[in-house]
């Protein structure tokens, strides 16, 4: 398939952009990780904090940090140098709401930084009301997600002006995954930024008195469930499309990928209640369509599964590969671009069944707010999709900043990974192993009066501190590669990979293509999934809560 | 075209995707094994005037049956420390005095949410003698982890 957009090299500016993103986001993983290692420290019974700095202080900064502004700031850079690469330079216009956008973003997480570390807005990155945070808190995280919407119009646009200018024609996969992540991320905010704008914030701020806690929870979820997705297909972009060219195979399917990418758009987002499956208020026949809903979101990551495997194998057969595994062999383990993202898929087949097994209603009443479920989304956030990300940068870096990755930086990236697996080993199966037993995520050291069972629980504690020191060694080594890759090492041209479909002359079904139908069908499954039950929630509302703050 | 490995691939996924909906649906509505989703609404300033949290404590309804009325509020448990003989099944109606707290009693599947506004209800059966922890797991302020009580099952 010829592109004639598509760049060799992503524009400087461009590249600059994606840059500016990646210094924030690497910045955050440095002070989230701090904040996730001492949390694991002070968990174990061996460790207090210093200086009167309390655990759920340090637990708002490692949510928001890494939960928001790493994920964020790393997959909007990611998807403008990825456009830019696939679609033609951003123009002034696209690559101003580019920066206007980060610049937002930016100073929205230092304002939320700010009174995190002040002490105001110790109410975890879920802020459920009504704990109730400095209404500077809650400007902020308005400021980053409105910021994220700008950032995200310069896809937008590119993605437009490409259609334009080439009538007729699919748009370039990559172009494609990223316009539709950026489209649900905005579908999903717009009901996180309604619960802020609408609720917390005239109520931290004293304009109202009470607040409608059902309707804040179900507008948060509304959200919080498209979040896990928003950070999971920029992984899946590069599982399709880079690795494929990685290894030197095709892509098993450009058709396959996109059809996939259209699923997670319409069965993202109408999934919510599954994380409110525990609380009263909502009809246990609402819970249970979207607990259906939740179910068909795995189709089109089984389908990916099928089509990395594919690629894969017939990979390895086309170099000679003989046998059921003998593919295997094949594979480029040497090389951290495919094996840092590779060790990131594996991981995705535990976290995926432990996924399954949350959203099944009767399941979720044992591991609900256990440490089970932080355990699981350990392995798909904090393994599958950051090791991905691990694996971009190793080139993504280089690319931008004219340098390239030596074998000596391939190697201690591979070992990274090599380090993240064990670690994260340690500590995600250890609060799996603890969650079954009952012990709570989100709470501090405790041995709840000496409870028999409670002791129990300590043994899992040690190991998930063994474990977090582990991990916290493979932040040191990612964030020296990192400024490495970003600062010292040796100038030169590093490759942007990007794979073509295995069948040259398949062209991708423009009916992908056609946003009024895809964005139509996902407004009517949220209207369907959502209406009855929140016209409930406000029609019966109780009297609202007031505002407490327990810090 | 589809290869065909490609679609026994997807048959499969399909299939097993389904038998996960038919026996949650099965558990949740030929059971009643669904997730605790009681709706009564309460005024959450006036819990203490509200019947029957009123009047919170351990009462005897029937032949090796309890009723708990329970209010949670940062950060303990009311009432604290819950008596019963073993093979007694206890309904549990809460409700929050001030934020969101969660009710977990460990080794047992007794958990549910207590938000202020809303009645919760919960039923569990406790065959086995020992002590119970009750916790509260969810995140209520500097306090959380110390919210716990135990339920006696003779």
């Amino acid at each position: 398939m010829f592109n004639p957009s598509a760049k060799l090299k992503v524009d400087r500016r461009d590249g600059k952009l994606a840059m500016a993103h990646f210094f924030v986001a690497f910045t955050a993983l440095a002070i989230g990780g701090l904040a996730g290692l001492l949390q694991t420290l002070v968990r174990s019974g061996k460790f207090e904090l210093p200086a009167g700095i309390g655990y759920y202080q340090i637990l708002t900064v490692h949510g928001v940090v890494l939960g928001l502004v790493l994920t964020t700031f790393f997959i909007m850079g990611f998807q403008i140098a990825a456009t830019s690469k696939t679609s033609g330079t951003l123009t002034n216009k696209q690559r101003i709401a580019g920066w206007t956008g980060f610049w937002l973003m930016t100073a929205g997480t230092v304002l939320a930084a700010v009174m995190i570390l002040l002490n105001e807005a110790t109410v975890l990155y879920t802020f459920y009301a009504p704990l109730q945070a400095h209404a500077l808190y809650y400007i902020g995280l308005t400021l980053v997600i409105v910021g994220s919407w700008i950032d995200g119009a310069a896809i937008i646009m590119k993605y437009a002006e490409w259609r334009r200018k080439n009538p007729g024609q699919p748009s370039p996969l990559l172009t494609f995954m990223s316009l539709v992540n950026t489209m649900m991320w905005i579908v999903a905010t717009i009901g996180v930024a309604s619960t802020v704008l609408f609720q917390l914030l005239p109520w931290s701020l004293g304009f109202v008195e009470t607040v409608n806690i059902g309707v804040s929870r179900t507008l948060f979820w509304y959200f919080g469930h498209p979040l896990v997705y928003f950070w999971l297909l920029p992984a899946y972009m590069a599982w399709y499309v880079v690795i494929p060219k990685v290894i030197g195979g095709k892509i098993f399917s450009d058709s396959l990928a996109r059809m996939s990418f259209i699923l997670f758009l319409l069965f993202s987002i109408p999934v919510g209640f599954h994380h409110q499956l525990m609380e009263p208020g909502i009809d246990p026949a609402w819970k249970f369509l979207q607990v259906i809903l939740t179910f068909l979101v795995v189709i089109p990551s089984l389908m990916t599964a099928f089509s990395l495997f594919a690629t894969f194998e017939s990979f390895g057969r086309s170099k000679g590969a003989t046998g059921l595994f003998g593919w295997v062999k094949k594979l480029p383990w040497g090389d951290a671009r495919f094996t840092v993202p590779f060790i990131g898929m594996v991981a995705f087949i535990p976290a995926g069944a432990g996924g399954i097994v949350n959203a099944s209603h009767q399941m979720n009443q044992v591991v609900h707010n256990t440490i089970w479920v932080t355990g699981h989304f350990h392995l798909t956030v904090a393994t599958s999709v950051v090791l991905t990300f691990f694996g971009v940068s190793y080139w993504l870096i280089p690319h931008l900043t004219g340098r390239i990755l030596t074998k000596a930086m391939n190697k201690l990236g591979i070992i990274q990974a090599v380090i993240w697996a064990i670690g994260m080993t340690f500590m995600s199966g250890a609060m799996h192993a603890a969650g079954l037993l009952g012990a709570p995520r989100r709470s501090s050291y405790s041995e709840y009066g000496g409870a028999a069972q409670a002791a129990e629980w300590i043994p899992y504690q040690v190991a998930q501190a063994i474990g977090g020191t582990i991990l916290f060694i493979g932040i040191i080594l990612m964030l020296y590669i990192f400024i490495n890759l970003a600062f010292f090492a040796p100038k030169g041209e590093q490759e942007f990979p990007v794979g073509e479909a295995a069948d040259e002359a398949e062209k991708a079904p423009m009916v992908f293509e056609n946003w009024k139908l895809w964005l139509g069908i996902t407004v009517v499954l949220i209207l369907f999934a959502y209406t009855i039950p929140f016209i409930d929630l406000i029609q019966n509302a109780p009297p609202g809560a007031k505002g407490y703050k327990l810090w | 075209m589809m290869h065909r490995s490609e679609k026994i691939w997807l048959i499969l996924s399909f299939g097993m995707i389904i038998g996960f909906m038919l026996i949650t649906g099965y558990q949740t509505f030929a059971l009643e094994m669904g997730p605790p989703s009681y709706g009564e609404r309460i005024d959450p300033q006036k819990v203490d005037e509200t019947a029957p949290f009123d009047n919170p404590g351990i009462k005897k309804v029937g032949e090796k049956e309890y009723e708990v009325v329970m209010t949670l509020q940062v950060f303990s448990f009311t009432p604290n420390e819950i008596e019963v003989p073993a093979g007694s099944t206890v309904h549990f109606t809460m409700t929050s005095k001030d934020v969101v707290h969660g009710f977990q009693v460990a080794d047992t599947n007794l958990n549910a949410m207590v938000v202020p506004g809303y009645v919760q209800k919960i039923t569990q059966k406790f065959d086995k003698p020992g002590e119970y922890l009750v916790l509260c797991n969810e995140y209520c302020g500097a306090g959380h982890q110390m919210m716990s009580t135990t339920i006696t099952v003779k």
